[in-house]
Formats: structure tokens, C-alpha cells, sequence
């Protein structure tokens, strides 16, 4: 046991002086972490902020057989060009950006109109373009106003009271709150943060393997009166607080970097106060043995430094999988996926920073889950540690 | 003392040793010699219980290397093939790593490492870094490393390798330190002159087996050479492979 202590002390104090150990641990993922984030939801903050303010544009094609049509769309404030182009053409502009909208009005627009038979009206957009949806569903909610306005004066020249075309009102109740709609926003968060927790320790993971190995500083090493497993927990532990030393970092300085980010605007606002900031720290913690274990026991196959790097750079993301998953399916937080490493964390992170309640038993089930994780893959490392092949 | 029986170690189907029987007694320095690929370091890593033997007994002052390895290796002390340095540590924190898994308490650990650092003159660099030590500077500390828990019995890899004249004068006057001081000492080499230089006792190893074992006056004899070189070649049956 004591010597546990002293491989990791060991470990610990030569990669404190080990410049890229320290720059992963310290300055990669604290630093970049928080920058990308703050500036992807800056940029997301003023591009939606864009959109709900920009006028509307759509280019009419014969909008003199539609005058009043026209003019319904002015009064509301749509830019209105009229262009002139055949189908070919408009198909051509719409696809090249040109007009991102064309409403072509046929001929026979108004004949059918004055004779209250359905008009067909053409709209013309790329769907394929991630902005044009928003002006489609604009333009026909305009169009499909003024259409139910001449459909209510038709009725009532009929002498029938319009109201009764009109069976249902569909009211919106939005109960999201600032907080949670911050959420579906910080859910790379917690990406984030776990990434630059599995980071922080992969310099030492490889260096204290595979680069030990490389080194030729692993024979003597075995050569002491320590069983070998004792050494290799040594190891994971100095990986694993190196981790815990990043997740912290990371965690204080995403905090500060998103005061900087004008999340109100938005009408948001990232619960990331000092309580917040330790729960998260202390919500994600259990996963670092896990990680450590993982990363340490992929690089117990690798023969050398290089050959580690190109497979933990790999790994690394293994435990982020999870994350992406869960943003596909929409899952949500049950005691049984609390169990899942690393899913449990990214919930208990969404939780903390929704402001939701958390029960105890999830919690649990998140730590002792990861934990047991943790100690399952160092005890397979501390097998693999007693391989001949080991020494390559 | 280090006594070994019939040790058979196979990688892949080949057969590295086949059947070595040796004994390093105390307070003699003995020299395992061979040409590269004879199977001395496999045999000396399976002495310090690093390699597993597939058949035979070792025993390191009587603790069996395979059943009781960890008190083998407390009676060890081992100068592998590469000094295996860390780098971002001192020569003194290198050397008090290997004091501290030997489980020894912290005040002897200091009192061992300056009298090892004064022993081996290693003062001028003991508290630099050892990134960027010379060859020299290296193997002192692996062997001040290797003797910091004053093993009776001490295994060097082929120590003389990439050290200069000097240098080597300089090992050889601490090995015989060492075993003027009553301990065993055995170390791999393909070098005549540190056999003849050194040993008290040779063990000539060819093809994963021992071919003769003796004093170099002993091999001479036998063999009715006048120069051990020549004693070797006629030993190991060819010239093949010799450093």
C-alpha cells in the first residue's frame, strides 16, 4: 500500500515538471475548453438574435395579377421585389441564393380568385439551406393570414357568422424558463468539461506506460520489492488526480468565461455560481478513475510512445460517445442510465446547471456506478501489468 | 550467493536458455560470458525474477526467484541493460525513488543516498536533472540506484557497454569494491578484458546452455589455450558472433 504512495508521488511530482503533461493538463483543456465554448455560443446568441430581427425578402414574380396580395405583405413589413424570370430561371436564382424566396402568382390567379374557386399561388425555396425554413414557414403563415381574412369576408357576405370556420385556437404556453432553455445551449458543457478531464491525464498515462517502457525505466522498476500491480495503481491514481486537477480548472474557468457572454440577451441565463461550480466538480470526480483506468489499460498493449498517442487520442473519446448519443435520442434522466458512466455525469451536469432537483439515489447510482467502473478496469490493468510481454 | 538449476526460458517456440546450472558465491566477482544471442541477459532477467523460467530453480541467498519473488529482489540489487534513468528527476530523487519502493524509512533513504553519491563521487551532478547525463554519469546512478538498499548480492546487464576507458577503469575499481566488501557479484559481457580483467569466476554461455565454467587460468587449462580468447572460441566451437 505505502508503495501505492510512493509511485504516485512520484508520478505526480516528474510530470508537474514535465512541460506537455502540464500543458494538456493545465492549459489545453482550462484554456480552450471555456474559449470555444464561450465563442460558439456567442456566435449562436447573435446569429439567432439575427434572425428574428431580420425583415423578410421574398421576390414576386407577376405581382401585378396579386396588387392587393402585395400590398398585404408590405403592410407587414416584407421586402417585396418583383422580378420577372421564367420557371427555369427562378429554379436557378433560388439555387444560387440570388432570391432565396420567389412567390410566383399564374395567371389565373385572379379569375379563380373573383370566382371563389382555390388560386394557387407557387413559393420557391432550397430546402437544403438551413436559413430559408424560417422565411418558408413566414411567408405562408402571411399568405395563409390574408387568404383566411378574405375566407372570413366571403362567409359573412353568405350571412354566416365566421366564427364558426374557425372550431379551434391553438394557444402556445412556452414553460421554459431562461435557465432551461440556457440548457439545450450549455448541453456542450459538459462535453466539454469531460473531455478536458480525460486530457488532463493522458500525458501521464502514456508517459507512466508505454513511455516508461520506452525509457527502458520499467525493468528496474520491476526489479523492486513491489508487486506490479501495486505499481500500476500508483500510476492510474497520478493519472486520475491529474485529471481531477484539469476538470477543476476547466470547470472554474468555463464559469468566468461565460459571464462574458451575453447569454441575457438570449433571454438566458447559466446558473454557474461558486455552489454550482464545486457540484459539478464534485458530480464528475468519481469518472476520472475510470478514465484513467481506461486510457492506462490501452496503453499497456503499446509498445511505444508514439504508438499510444495515436490509440488514447482515439480512446479519449470513448467516454464522450455517450454524450452524442443522448443529444440523438433525447433520453432522459433515469436511474438506469444514471448507472451509465459518464451519461450519468452529463445529467447530473444538465441538472446543476438547470437548477432541477436531484435525488440522493441518483446520485449514487451515478457514483457508484462510475466507481466501480474505475476499479474494475485498474484491477484489469494491474493483470495485464503482470504479463511477461510487458516488457516487450 | 546465486544458484540457479536447469533453467529453460522459450519465446515463441525458440528456446533462449536451455538447461543453465550456475553458482555466484560471495565475495567473488563472477563474469557470464557468451556472444550476443547466448541467452546471458534472458538468464540473468529470470535471476532477477523479472522473466518467469518455464522450467528450473533460482534461488537469491536461498529465497526462490519464482515463489517468493519479492523477497528475492529485496537480496537483489540490479544494473539492467539500460540504466533506465527518469529524466526529470535528479540522479539523489532517482535514487531516492528506488530507496522508498524498497520500503526503507526516510532518514536511512538521505544517510544511503549521499554516502552512495559520495561513494560513487556522483557530487558534482547528483542534484541536476538526469535528462542530458553522459553515459558515466548514468550508469553510476543505476548502480547507486541498484545498491541503495545494500543487497548482499548485486546483477549487472552488460555494464561496460557504451562507456569510455575511463569509465570503465572506473567500474571496474567499484566492482571489486563491492566484492571485497563480501558481496556476490555477477555480471553479463561479451568483453575478453573484462573477464579477465574482473572475474574470479567465468561461466562461458553458447546457444542457451553453459559450456564451461571456471577460473580464466581453469578455462585456459582446459582447453589447452594459452589466451582465454582463444580458450572462448574453442569453448562456444566458433568465432561467430564475438564482440
Amino acid at each position: 500500500m505505502r508503495a501505492i504512495a510512493t509511485v504516485w508521488r512520484k508520478e505526480v511530482r516528474e510530470n508537474l515538471r514535465d512541460r506537455r503533461t502540464l500543458l494538456s493538463a493545465l492549459i489545453f483543456g482550462p484554456l480552450f475548453g471555456p474559449l470555444i465554448l464561450a465563442a460558439s455560443l456567442q456566435f449562436l446568441v447573435h446569429r439567432t438574435a439575427d434572425e428574428a430581427d431580420r425583415r423578410l425578402e421574398i421576390a414576386v414574380r407577376h405581382a401585378e395579377r396579386a396588387p392587393n396580395l402585395i400590398a398585404f405583405l408590405e403592410a407587414r413589413n416584407v421586402i417585396v421585389t418583383r422580378v420577372t424570370l421564367d420557371d427555369e430561371a427562378t429554379r436557378r436564382a433560388v439555387q444560387a441564393r440570388t432570391w432565396p424566396l420567389v412567390l410566383a402568382i399564374p395567371e389565373e390567379f385572379g379569375t379563380r380568385l373573383a370566382a371563389a374557386r382555390p388560386a394557387a399561388l407557387q413559393l420557391y425555396s432550397d430546402a437544403s439551406g438551413s436559413r430559408s425554413d424560417h422565411g418558408v414557414a413566414r411567408t405562408k403563415l402571411l399568405v395563409a393570414q390574408y387568404g383566411a381574412s378574405i375566407g372570413r369576408l366571403r362567409v359573412l357576405a353568405r350571412g354566416v357568422d365566421p366564427l364558426l370556420t374557425t372550431p379551434f385556437v391553438v394557444q402556445d404556453i412556452d414553460v421554459s424558463t431562461p435557465q432551461s432553455r440556457s440548457v439545450t445551449v450549455l448541453g456542450m458543457l459538459s462535453y466539454l468539461v469531460l473531455l478536458a478531464m480525460i486530457l488532463g491525464g493522458l500525458y501521464l498515462a502514456i508517459d507512466a506506460t508505454a513511455g516508461e517502457r520506452e525509457r527502458h525505466s520499467l525493468e528496474p522498476l520491476l526489479t523492486t520489492p513491489v508487486p506490479r500491480e501495486h505499481l500500476i495503481y500508483g500510476k492510474i491514481l497520478a493519472a486520475a488526480t491529474f485529471m481531477l486537477l484539469s476538470l477543476a480548472l476547466t470547470v472554474i474557468a468555463c464559469a468566468v468565461a461565460l459571464r462574458y457572454v451575453a447569454l441575457e440577451n438570449f433571454g438566458m441565463t447559466a446558473r454557474l455560481d461558486a455552489g454550482v461550480v464545486v457540484r459539478i466538480i464534485l458530480a464528475t470526480a468519481p469518472l476520472s478513475l475510470a478514465a484513467a483506468g481506461l486510457l492506462t489499460v490501452v496503453a499497456s498493449f503499446t509498445h511505444s510512445y508514439r504508438e499510444a498517442q495515436t490509440w488514447l487520442g482515439v480512446v479519449m473519446l470513448v467516454p464522450t460517445l455517450p454524450l452524442v448519443f443522448v443529444g440523438l435520442a433525447d433520453w432522459q434522466p433515469s436511474l438506469g442510465l444514471m448507472a451509465v458512466p459518464s451519461l450519468g455525469q452529463h445529467f447530473l451536469i444538465t441538472a446543476l446547471l438547470r437548477g432541477d432537483a436531484i435525488t440522493p439515489a441518483q446520485v449514487l447510482v451515478s457514483v457508484t456506478a462510475s466507481l466501480a467502473l474505475g476499479v474494475a478496469l485498474a484491477w484489469l490493468a494491474g493483470r495485464l501489468y503482470r504479463r511477461e510481454s510487458l516488457l516487450g | 550467493m546465486i544458484r540457479a538449476e536447469q533453467l529453460t526460458k522459450s519465446f515463441d517456440g525458440i528456446e533462449a536458455v536451455r538447461g543453465v546450472s550456475l553458482q555466484a558465491e560471495d565475495g567473488a566477482i563472477t563474469g557470464l560470458l557468451g556472444p550476443n544471442g547466448a541467452g546471458k541477459s534472458t538468464t540473468l532477467r529470470m535471476l532477477c525474477t523479472v522473466l518467469t523460467p518455464d522450467a528450473g530453480d533460482a534461488w537469491i541467498d536461498g529465497a526462490h526467484a519464482v515463489r517468493e519473488p519479492l523477497e528475492a529482489r529485496r537480496r537483489l540489487g540490479v544494473l539492467t541493460h539500460d540504466s533506465g534513468l527518469y529524466p526529470h528527476l535528479s540522479a539523489r530523487e532517482n535514487i531516492l525513488y528506488f530507496a522508498e519502493l524498497h520500503g526503507m524509512p526516510r532518514a536511512a533513504r538521505t544517510r544511503r543516498a549521499d554516502e552512495l553519491i559520495e561513494w560513487l563521487e556522483m557530487g558534482a551532478f547528483a542534484a541536476r536533472r538526469a535528462k542530458g547525463y553522459s553515459q558515466g554519469q548514468r550508469i553510476k546512478t543505476a548502480l547507486a540506484r541498484a545498491l541503495v538498499h545494500s543487497p548482499r548480492n548485486v546483477l549487472l546487464d552488460e555494464p561496460t557497454n557504451g562507456l569510455d576507458v575511463m569509465a570503465v577503469r572506473n567500474l571496474r575499481v567499484l566492482l571489486r569494491r563491492l566484492r571485497d566488501a563480501g558481496h556476490c557479484v555477477l555480471f553479463s559481457t561479451h568483453v575478453m578484458q573484462e573477464v579477465s580483467a574482473l572475474c574470479d569466476t567465468v561461466i562461458v554461455l553458447a546457444h542457451g546452455q553453459v559450456a564451461a565454467q571456471g577460473s580464466p587460468d581453469e578455462l585456459r587449462e582446459l582447453t589447452g589455450c594459452d589466451s582465454l580468447e582463444d580458450a572462448f572460441v574453442a569453448l562456444i566451437g566458433t568465432a561467430e558472433g564475438l564482440g
